[in-house]
C-alpha cells in the first residue's frame, strides 16, 4: 500500500517539516508493504534534479505537477486525483500553514478522514494510526481511519532522515485539471521578510515576549536582558503580527525552531502553535502574571509576577554579579 | 452582498477542559462562551459593512452546537450579526472535521452567501481546518489564517487582498469573491457590543434547523458518518514540573533567579 505525501518547496529547496513528512512516509509505507511517492507542484524550479533527491529520504517517486506555487487549493486538485486514480490510501503532511489548508480540503474532495497535529503514526494490524496530543497537550488521543486517511504533522514532529546512498526518486510527470475555484486566488507576494533581519538561531540564550508585553516599547527591556546574558531577542507571532517585532525573529509554528540553552519568555502564554518552537530548550523560564498561562506546565523555572518589574532589576543583578 | 459568519460555542477559557472517559467525546458541559477569535470574523465583516466600499445587506451567524449555543449566537448578534441560524441535532454529535465542515457547508448553501468569515481556529478542539473543509464543499476558493483583509471593486466584482503568514514570510493573496476566509487574531480589535445591542439581541430573528430541515444526509454526519474513530487516550510523557516563584518581594526573586541561573552556569 503507497503513501502519498506533499512537498513543499521554495526556491529550489524542499521544506524541513516536508522532509520529515517523506521520511515518515517512507516509513509507515514499508510497514505497509508499499512505498512513500512524493507529490510537488510547482513551476521551472521544479528540475528533475530537486525531485530525484527526495529518494535519499525515502521517496521511491515524485509526482511533478505544473501549478502555482504556494496556494493549497491547486494541490488539492492534484493531490484528489492521485488518491483517488492511483491507488493511495493515505496522504501525509509536515507541520505548516498549507498542510493544514490542503489536508483539510482534500478530506472533503475525497470523502477521507482527516487529523491535525500529529505526533506519531505507526501501523496496526495493517491500517495506519496517528496520535494527536489534545487538550493542551494534557492526553494524547489516536486516530483510526475508516476508509482513506489524512495525516497532518505538528510542527517538528517528524525528523527528516537523509540516506546520500539510497537510489534517486522516479521522477513522473502528472498533468492536471485545475478546479475553476483552485486557481481564484492570486499570489501578489510571497514570502516577505518584515522588519529587519536577526539571528536568533545560534544565540545561546534567547530571552522572548509575547502579548504580555503590553506594548511594542516593552521589547526595549527585554533587549537590556539579553544583552547582559549575551543573547538575543525573539518574539511571538502574535506580536510579529502585531507589527511589535521582526518576523525574523518570530519562534514557532511559522516561524523559527530554536533550542538555546536558556529560552525566557516574558509574557508568553505558551499556546502550542509557540511550544512547538522551543520545546527542545535545555532551560525554559517564565515570567507571566497569569498563573494559568499553559506556559507554566512546560517552564523549569516559572515566575509568577509583573514582567515590568522583574525583568530590569533582573537585568540589573545579573550586571551586578558579572561586574563582581 | 451577504457575508455569513462560523461562528462556535467553546468552553469559557477559564473552564479547564476535559475528555468524558464515558464516551471519549469532549466534556462540553460547564461554563460556555464564543469562541474568541470567531469575534474577530464577525468585526471583520462588520468593517466591510462600515467601509461602504461594498453593500453588506446582511450579516448572519451560522453555527452547529447543542441547545446551549443559542447564547452564542446572542452574543454574535450582539456584536453586528443581523440574525442567526443554529444547526441543531443530537444525531450531530460525534462528528469529526470533515462532517461537520458538510453540514456547515449545507447550511451555507441554503443562505448562498458573497463571502463566508470563521475564526483561524477554536479554544477547543480543531484547529485551523474547517474552514479549507467548508469552502472544498461550496467550491469557493479559500485562505486561512488571514490578518489583514482589504475589500475593493474589481472589473469583474468584489476583490478581497488579505495577507497572512505562511512558511517563508506574509504572503499577499489577491481573491475574487465569493470566497471562504478564517482571520487570526491580529486582523482588528473587536468592539464592545453596547447594552442595547446585548439586550435586543435574543428579539432578532434567529433560524433552528435539525438534520433533516438542513436537508443534511444523516449518513454523512454524527459518529457514523465521520471517517475517523478517536479514542485510546493516554496520557504524554510526563514532564517534572518545574519551579514557581509567586513575585511577592521582587528583590527577593530577582535573587532566586540570579542562583537558579549560576547553578546552571547561564550567566556567562
Amino acid at each position: 500500500m503507497n503513501v502519498l505525501v506533499y512537498a513543499l518547496h521554495r526556491d529550489g529547496a524542499i521544506n524541513k517539516n516536508s522532509l520529515g513528512a517523506v521520511s515518515e512516509a517512507a516509513r509507515v509505507a514499508a510497514e505497509l508493504g508499499g512505498e512513500a511517492h512524493a507529490v510537488l507542484v510547482g513551476g521551472d524550479e521544479l528540475t528533475d534534479e530537486l525531485l530525484a533527491s527526495l529518494g535519499a529520504f525515502g521517496a521511491a517517486k515524485a509526482w511533478r505537477v505544473r501549478g502555482p506555487e504556494g496556494l493549497a487549493q491547486p494541490v488539492v486538485d492534484a493531490m484528489g486525483v492521485l488518491m483517488s486514480e492511483h491507488g493511495y490510501e493515505y496522504a501525509v503532511f509536515g507541520g505548516g500553514l498549507l498542510g493544514f489548508e490542503i489536508g483539510a480540503g482534500l478530506a472533503a474532495r475525497i470523502g477521507a478522514g482527516v487529523t491535525m497535529e500529529v505526533t506519531r503514526i505507526a501501523v496496526d494490524d495493517g491500517r495506519l494510526i496517528a496520535e494527536r496530543p489534545i487538550l493542551g497537550d494534557s492526553s494524547i488521543s489516536t486516530s483510526r481511519y475508516k476508509g482513506k486517511g489524512i495525516v497532518i504533522g505538528r510542527l517538528n514532529a517528524f525528523d527528516a532522515r537523509e540516506d546520500p546512498s539510497a537510489a534517486p526518486a522516479a521522477v513522473e510527470d502528472l498533468e492536471v485539471q485545475f478546479s475553476d475555484f483552485s486557481t481564484r486566488p492570486r499570489m501578489v507576494r510571497r514570502g516577505e521578510q518584515r522588519g529587519e533581519e536577526i539571528n536568533i538561531e545560534d544565540a545561546d540564550v534567547l530571552v522572548a515576549g509575547g502579548r504580555g508585553l503590553g506594548d511594542k516599547d516593552g521589547f526595549g527591556a527585554l533587549e537590556e536582558l539579553a544583552g547582559v546574558l549575551g543573547g538575543a531577542v525573539a518574539a511571538t507571532r502574535a506580536v510579529v503580527d502585531a507589527g511589535w517585532y521582526p518576523y525574523s525573529a518570530q519562534i514557532g509554528q511559522t516561524g523559527k525552531t530554536v533550542a538555546p540553552k536558556l529560552y525566557l519568555a516574558a509574557g508568553i502564554s505558551g499556546a502550542i502553535q509557540h511550544k512547538v518552537g522551543m520545546q527542545g530548550s535545555e532551560n525554559i523560564v517564565a515570567i507571566n502574571k497569569d498563573s494559568n498561562a499553559p506556559i507554566f506546565e512546560f517552564a523549569d523555572l516559572g515566575i509568577v509576577g509583573d514582567l515590568n518589574k522583574i525583568v530590569p532589576k533582573l537585568t540589573e543583578a545579573i550586571r551586578a554579579r558579572k561586574a563582581s | 452582498m451577504k457575508i455569513c459568519v462560523l461562528v462556535k460555542e467553546v468552553p469559557d477559557a477559564a473552564v479547564e477542559k476535559r475528555i468524558d472517559p464515558a464516551t471519549g467525546r469532549m466534556d462540553r458541559s460547564g461554563e460556555r462562551a464564543l469562541n474568541p477569535y470567531d469575534t474577530h470574523a464577525i468585526e471583520a465583516a462588520m468593517q466591510i459593512r462600515e467601509s461602504g466600499v461594498a453593500d453588506v445587506e446582511e450579516i448572519v451567524a451560522v453555527t452547529m452546537g447543542p441547545e446551549t449555543a443559542v447564547r452564542t449566537l446572542h452574543r454574535a448578534v450582539s456584536l453586528g450579526a443581523d440574525r442567526s441560524v443554529h444547526l441543531t441535532d443530537p444525531a450531530l454529535a460525534g462528528s469529526d472535521v470533515a462532517a461537520t465542515g458538510y453540514a456547515l457547508a449545507t447550511v451555507l448553501q441554503r443562505e448562498s452567501p458573497d463571502l463566508v468569515l470563521l475564526g483561524q481556529q477554536s479554544d477547543d478542539g480543531a484547529c485551523y481546518t474547517i474552514g479549507a473543509v467548508v469552502a472544498e464543499h461550496l467550491r469557493m476558493p479559500s485562505l486561512t489564517q488571514v490578518i489583514e483583509m482589504d475589500i475593493a471593486q474589481g472589473p469583474d466584482g468584489l476583490v478581497l487582498t488579505c495577507e497572512r503568514q505562511a512558511e517563508y514570510g506574509y504572503d499577499t493573496v489577491e481573491v475574487d469573491l465569493p470566497a471562504v476566509i478564517s482571520v487570526g487574531d491580529a486582523i482588528n480589535e473587536p468592539r464592545y457590543p453596547s447594552l442595547k445591542a446585548i439586550m435586543g439581541a435574543k428579539k432578532k430573528p434567529l433560524e433552528t434547523l435539525d438534520v433533516a430541515a438542513a436537508g443534511l444526509d444523516p449518513a454523512r454526519v454524527g459518529e457514523a458518518g465521520s471517517q475517523v474513530v478517536c479514542g485510546e487516550f493516554k496520557a504524554p510523557p510526563s514532564k517534572q514540573g518545574g519551579e514557581i516563584i509567586e513575585d511577592e518581594d521582587t528583590d527577593a526573586t530577582v535573587e532566586r533567579i540570579v542562583a537558579w541561573f549560576e547553578e546552571r552556569k547561564l550567566i556567562a
